[in-house]
């Protein structure tokens, strides 16, 4: 019989489940309490660097239905603090699947609940914005020394837990581009090689100097977790990166840092998009795309510089889903065109940004 | 983009009438569709032959017209009408092969109308195979390989090619006889070469075999800038080899990874990009479980029946938001209402599972082949929400009206385990009990996975609720097991039964709402569906927003079935307007997602439950109603009432006690003596010796009927002991405890009257008389108003009757009764106090508004203060007659023969200025062509014999050649008539059956004194007669005014259309 488990918020809800999973450490597990609405793609999320230190909770209710599949993680190990779910597959179903939720979390030490109605929790989460939460095998009632404690809590500088310690290439021998790795999503590096492009992953403490000394014909700045204000080091080397006008593409937290490099301002959502069908409107064609996202924060598109233009906002709340930029052949977007999970109706974008790497010059800077 | 310019006038061409396989969802289409076009400020022309549908109400449209969906008859609207475009994705089927033919024929570009919704190579493109296969290819996206061949060894080569297994399908026989899966390739040879032989042309399709393989469904929208979406995904729990209207539905998509998903939502993209659809579009895949290998099925470039499905299960208004790409405007620019804030232009998010589970019609069709293949079956389905698979699987069961309240079928238990497998191996429409039962036995998932092809997944859901069913049967049962219980959707019932203990303290009433959004936004959406266990978001929206206004409660029609069908909806629909007009708040409670009333926008609140005790008090603690209202909702509404009312809920309109006194049959006889009205003389038995002294006392034939009918459920004429004993046997086995009611069968006139009462006063818009005599359903009969026959006195008499009759039974609201003349004496049959099938038909054509009036005299009103009189409504302007329509080519085995058990699936209305006219538009409408050139072969039982020479005399006068068996044939040749005799089936070789397949006949008259029973020769005939699509009459009164009008030579550019939002009441 599995555990009683709880989840508190530091507005002192709470809500009572079953652990499965990692048995969370003693004292709880303590992180940002975030949602997303995908309804497939567990194990991309799991994986999703981007999660780093969170508190995951899966709003769609059936999870762990194929299994565990090593072959869609997008990186080598999950990251978040823990994940929240109302029920988990127990025999699962997929001709790929080598395993079940329980026995992944386990094995990674990520402590799992099931069994409670996660859209009570979602509601809350949306009505009261992203809390702290706190994963624990101890039963109420909480005093307000311990929510105080939680609402204290602020999560440590999450990139430098997630990159990669030294560079690694991949792929084959057409145009390098290097991809600056904050968290990356391995799906990023697989649009690029599908393209026929030589690319160098590189940590995020990489500076503009060493990065531009391999060369490269473009960079991809990736995705990864956190505050982006939390990485004003990596901000002021892509600050370096446009003054060499050299070809960029930004995903998610990589679109962020490029847009602080260019003297925006970034602020927190209430309650972020995370999700697989999230509308994003293109400003210059009028068309809308759904795309796949994962991010809390957001780029105010009043802050934006003359240099750049507004060109992809979200259809729901009107927030800045992406830029041209015009003082470099570069572009960025706040949504995952690499999507994994989600839907791939954005993966033109890397054609645009191959055209930009092998046209820079000819084709003026903006992707078309 | 706004509203194209040009458009002023849009003409929307509806489905026409039930069948299976094209059902209400059209008419929620349509009326979202013409709703969704008036917002728009055009003018809306809507065309539909059944008048059953709230789309052909004048409230919808700004011009409807009730006519044949006919090339003649839309090309007179059009005509007439002159719209500026034609709106032809919202019809189903019927809709769209009519738009597809006059814009083919140039007939739309010389009337300057637009074909708005799908070009014409976009719907020729879809529905061409050849055509298909290519554009698919064109884009990469694989189809399932086939290829014509007419060589054994060509079908051998090309097999090898596509590896095994093979489906061969010869051409040009019916139900695919000659065909069958070919393992390998000594297997193909001789299928092939049987098929080949079995083939008319010596042409066979060998076609890649997918069954087996995971069946996957998107629902996807585009618009003409070219933003596409998808709504919705749908996993069939049944694998390709049943149609997917036969299958267990499952949204969204359960078994698949992202990766796999991603897949078949990008080809579901391109395929809608790639034809250009501007609107919705439905494309179905098959996957293979053990590979990424797909192929794409189906597409179906309009709205469909999963369309409906796929709106009810995410909240987003496919068919509106259709409409409104169609006339111009693109997704970004159309409102979500379900937000209030965002655009059309999203993915919806699930936070719940939806089931979806069939309605077949083999309870009535005992005889009929319950074998699921390609060929659809179902007459409707009901929906069920949960936040688990097995939640909303046990809410569609039940809410399937199976008399079942978990999975566990009891004569299924009584098979042997080789039975059972037997019973799998069947593939019938209980394939998922027996399947349960095996697990209930400790059959594995691995197992039964072999034998089904059921993904494993679904499997172990199916196992964990028979798990619980052994927990509760064997575990004392705490407060947390029964929580876990109801968590999964055991009803008390199931739980009180199983466990044999005394109920934990129940559990508070819980509702989730229906968002579109997992939560991710506030929305207002008055959607909910119960969800125990878990936090209530009902009563606080309730509260929320509470308008002061008293709230009724309004109980729909459930799955749509022979003998309950559309008509329910439309009045239950029409019950909710009426009370908000009234000045109440109204919530509903429905499980049918093809409906207008389970559209949220309906009432105030809706809850997508079953209708079930359980379930109905549950939303009655939420929402505290005034009063519910069950007359609307057919037998499905007023089963709740007795139930209902013992936990003291206020019943609205006619009480528990007029109800019970209408439904039992002894307190019913004493009403009927004492008012001094007549029935047939009857008796109420319980076993088959009881019933064959009955039935010899009152002398054959006699009318036999369990005492709790629907439709004429299991009800026969009796001709003989032994069809006492066959049908004693039916009856028991079903019901065991049922009284069965044997009642002398009188062959006279039947007429029905449709009534509302306010409890002293009665308006009868209109007496209807049938066609057919008394002993065939009512619902099967064509029905004409007003009556044509009926002496003043009679008539008198019928107004009589029924005013005493409905002041009686205490009705407040409406109240059906028939009635049989028989020589020259009135005769009640049956007095139903609620909304009947008629109703819809009787409105539209006299103008009074039946409903609401009937709501308005269940809250108190007085019907002389409604303005509509009261007594005998003047007739109307027009004549109308109701025509049946059936569905016998889908229901192999199911004897055409009409007699007291319902059998028909829809209805067409002729409107027209005599009886004459009216009826020949009806029977344009129904579908009858009788070629008079070909001949006509008559043969019939005993007792109708008499009675064939005139009306073979008649068809003789057309030119018909007469073709008879032999007793038939002397009786015709002694009448003077020339006549070519031909064998019984048994006879010869060369026989009836032969006769229909050379072709020369046109049109059948088969009457039996015996029939139902697959292996007898006249069902073969008429069987035969089905599957070469050639009119089979069954009835000498059908077959008599067929020919009057036939003789009449109508020209149905002659018929003139007419509009009946221009019709108004009679003044009195």
């Amino acid at each position: 019989m599995e555990k009683t488990c709880y989840l508190v918020l530091e507005n002192g809800a709470w809500f009572a489940g079953k652990s499965f999973g990692a048995q969370p450490a003693s004292g709880g597990v303590a992180g940002e309490a975030v949602f997303t609405t995908a309804m497939t793609g567990y194990l991309e999320t799991l994986t999703d660097p981007s999660y780093c230190g969170q508190l995951v909770v899966q709003t769609f209710p059936l999870i762990g239905n194929y299994g565990v599949i090593p072959a869609d993680f997008e990186s080598v190990r999950p990251r978040l603090a823990a994940y929240i779910v109302r029920e988990w597959c127990r025999v699962p179903s997929n001709f790929r699947s080598e395993g079940d939720l329980d026995a992944f979390l386990k094995e990674n030490g990520i402590p799992g609940l099931y069994g409670i109605d996660t859209r009570a929790l979602t509601r809350t989460l949306r009505d009261h914005g992203t809390m702290n939460a706190l994963l624990t095998e101890e039963a109420p009632p909480y005093g307000e020394e311990l929510l105080e404690r939680l609402r204290g809590f602020r999560q440590e500088p999450s990139v430098p837990l997630v990159t990669r310690q030294k560079a690694e290439a991949y792929g084959g021998s057409g145009p390098h581009v290097v991809l600056w790795d904050f968290g990356a999503k391995q799906n990023l590096i697989r649009e690029l090689t599908k393209r026929g492009c030589r690319v160098t992953a590189v940590p995020s403490f990489t500076t503009a100097e060493e990065l531009l000394a391999l060369r490269p014909d473009g960079v991809l700045l990736s995705n990864g977790p956190g505050d982006p204000a939390d990485n004003m080091d990596i901000v002021r080397e892509a600050e370096k990166l446009f003054a060499a006008k050299i070809p960029m593409m930004g995903v998610c937290l990589g679109h962020q840092l490029m847009a602080l490099a260019n003297g925006a301002v970034t602020e927190k959502l209430p309650f972020g998009h995370r999700g697989a069908n999230q509308p994003v409107k293109d400003l210059r064609t009028g068309r809308v795309a759904v795309t796949s996202q994962n991010h809390g924060y957001t780029v105010r598109p009043d802050s934006l510089p003359e240099t750049a233009s507004l060109r992809f906002v979200n259809c729901n709340d009107g927030t800045c889903e992406g830029i041209d930029y015009r003082n470099a052949p570069a572009f960025s977007v706040q949504f995952h065109p690499e999507a994994c999970g989600g839907p791939h109706d954005t993966a033109y974008l890397f054609d645009c940004f191959l055209k930009l790497v092998n046209h820079a010059e000819s084709e003026g800077f903006s992707c078309r | 983009m706004p509203v194209k310019q040009h458009l002023k006038k849009v003409l929307v061409v509806g489905s026409g009438p039930i069948v299976i396989g094209q059902a209400a969802e059209f008419d929620y289409a349509g009326t979202q569709a013409c709703r969704a076009l008036r917002e728009e400020g055009l003018n809306v022309v809507l065309v539909n032959s059944n008048p059953a549908t709230i789309m052909t109400d004048g409230a919808i449209a700004d011009e409807v017209y009730v006519e044949p969906l006919t090339l003649p008859s839309l090309r007179e609207i059009i005509r007439r009408e002159k719209p500026d475009g034609l709106l032809s994705t919202l019809g189903g089927q019927t809709g769209l092969t009519l738009s597809m033919q006059l814009a083919r024929e140039g007939f739309l570009e010389a009337q300057g109308v637009e074909l708005l919704g799908a070009r014409l190579e976009t719907i020729e493109k879809a529905e061409d195979r050849e055509l298909f296969k290519e554009t698919m290819e064109s884009i990469g996206e694989p189809v399932i390989p086939s290829l014509v061949v007419t060589e054994v060894g060509d079908a051998l080569d090309f097999a090898s090619s596509i590896s095994y297994p093979v489906i061969v399908r010869p051409a040009f026989t019916l139900g695919g006889t000659g065909g069958g899966i070919a393992e390998n390739e000594k297997e193909l040879a001789s299928i092939a070469a049987n098929g080949l032989r079995q083939s008319p042309i010596h042409q066979i399709l060998v076609e890649k075999c997918v069954s087996g393989w995971k069946e996957i469904e998107f629902e996807v929208m585009r618009d003409a800038a070219g933003n596409v979406i998808t709504v919705c995904s749908m996993e069939n729990l049944d694998p390709v080899g049943i149609h997917t209207g036969d299958s267990i539905v499952a949204a969204p998509a359960l078994t698949l990874a992202d990766k796999e998903y991603q897949m078949l939502r990008t080809a579901a993209l391109n395929i809608i990009s790639s034809l250009g659809i501007e609107g919705g579009c439905n494309c179905q895949f098959a996957l293979d479980p053990e590979s990424f290998r797909y192929a794409v099925i189906e597409v179906n470039p309009r709205v469909s029946r999963s369309s409906a499905l796929a709106s009810k299960a995410t909240g987003y208004p496919i068919a509106r938001v259709a409409a409104k790409i169609a006339v111009g405007l693109t997704l970004d620019e159309i409102q979500n209402e379900v937000t209030g804030k965002t655009m059309a232009c999203f993915e919806p998010a699930l936070d719940y599972v939806v089931v979806k589970f069939p309605k077949w019609p083999f309870d009535k069709f005992i005889y009929g082949c319950r074998r699921l293949g390609t060929q659809m079956k179902a007459t409707g389905e009901v929906m069920a929400i949960g936040r688990s698979f097995e939640a909303a699987m046990m809410k569609a069961v039940r809410g399937a009206e199976l008399s079942l309240d978990t999975l566990a079928m009891p004569k299924l238990a009584a098979l042997t385990d080789e039975e059972l497998r037997k019973k799998i191996r069947a593939q019938d429409d209980e394939r998922v009990f027996a399947v349960y039962e095996a697990l209930r036995r400790g059959q594995t998932i691995g197992e039964l996975h072999r034998l089904t092809r059921i993904d494993e997944w679904f499997l172990a859901k199916l196992w964990n609720l028979a798990k619980m069913d052994r927990t509760l049967a064997e575990d004392p049962l705490t407060e947390e097991l029964y929580r876990e219980a109801k968590r999964m959707g055991f009803p008390d019932s199931a739980v009180r039964r199983l466990s044999g203990g005394e109920l934990p303290p129940a559990l508070p009433a819980a509702c989730k709402m229906v968002d579109t959004c997992g939560a991710e936004f506030e929305a207002e959406t008055p959607y909910f569906y119960s969800s125990l266990a878990e936090e209530d978001e009902a009563l606080p929206f309730i509260r929320r927003r509470a308008s002061g206004k008293p709230v009724v409660l309004v109980f729909g029609s459930g799955p749509i079935r022979i003998g309950q069908g559309i008509e329910f909806d439309y009045a239950s629909v029409h019950c909710v307007m009426a009370l908000k007009r009234a000045g109440y708040e109204v919530a509903i409670a429905n499980n049918n997602p093809e409906t207008v009333s389970t559209d949220f926008n309906t009432a105030d609140r809706l809850y997508f439950d079953p209708l079930t005790a359980e379930d109905a008090l549950r939303i009655v603690e939420l929402e505290q109603p005034v009063g519910v209202v069950v007359a609307f909702g057919g037998q499905t509404a007023i089963k709740l009432t007795k139930p209902l009312a013992a936990a003291g809920v206020p019943i609205l309109g006619t009480q528990p006690d007029g109800i019970d006194l209408a439904e039992d049959r002894g307190r019913f006889d004493a009403l009927l003596e004492s008012l001094g009205i007549s029935r047939p003389a009857g008796r109420a038995v319980l076993t088959e010796e009881e019933a064959l002294r009955a039935a010899n006392e009152l002398g054959y034939p006699v009318l036999m009927r369990p005492s709790y009918v629907l439709g004429g459920q299991n009800m026969i004429i009796a001709f003989s002991d032994a069809d006492i004993r066959e049908y004693m046997n039916v009856i028991l086995t079903a019901n065991p405890d049922t009284d069965v009611l044997i009642d002398k069968y009188l062959m006279g006139t039947e007429v029905e009257v449709d009534a509302v009462c306010d409890g002293e006063d009665v308006l009868i818009p209109g007496i209807m008389e049938h066609i057919e005599r008394a002993g065939i359903h009512s619902g099967d009969s064509i029905a004409v108003y007003p009556a044509w026959n009926l002496s003043e006195s009679l008539t008198e008499q019928l107004v009589d009757y029924s005013k005493k009759l409905a002041v009686s039974l205490g009705v407040k609201g409406l109240v059906n009764i028939q009635y049989v003349i028989h020589e020259g004496k009135i005769y009640v049959i049956e007095a139903n106090p609620r909304s009947s099938r008629t109703i819809p038909y009787i409105s539209k054509v006299t103008g009074i508004p039946l409903v609401d009036l009937a709501v308005r005299a269940m809250l108190g009103e007085r019907l002389r203060d409604m303005g509509y009189g009261t007594g005998l409504a003047a007739p109307a302007a027009f004549h109308a007659v109701k025509v049946p329509v059936f569905s016998f080519e889908k229901l192999g085995g199911v004897d055409t023969q009409l007699g007291p058990e319902m059998k028909s699936t829809g209805e067409v209305l002729g409107i027209a200025p005599t009886m004459e006219e009216a009826l020949c538009k009806g029977l344009l409408a129904a579908g009858y062509r009788i070629e008079t050139d070909k001949g006509l072969l008559v043969t019939v039982r005993d007792s109708d014999k008499s009675e064939i020479a005139p009306i073979a005399a008649a068809f003789s006068a057309l030119g018909c050649p007469l073709y008879a068996t032999e007793g038939t044939a002397a009786v015709l040749r002694k009448a003077g008539l020339t006549v070519e005799t031909v064998k019984k089936i048994h006879e010869a070789k060369k026989n009836t059956m032969t006769l229909l397949e050379s072709g020369t006949v046109g049109c059948i008259l088969s009457t039996s004194a015996k029939g139902r029973i697959p292996a007898r020769d006249s069902v073969k005939l008429r069987r035969k007669a089905v599957e070469l699509g050639i009119p089979c009459l069954t009835s000498l009164d059908t077959a008599g005014a067929l020919a009057s009008i036939l003789g009449r030579h109508f020209r149905q550019e002659e018929l003139e259309p007419i509009d009946i939002a221009k019709i108004l009441p009679a003044k009195k």
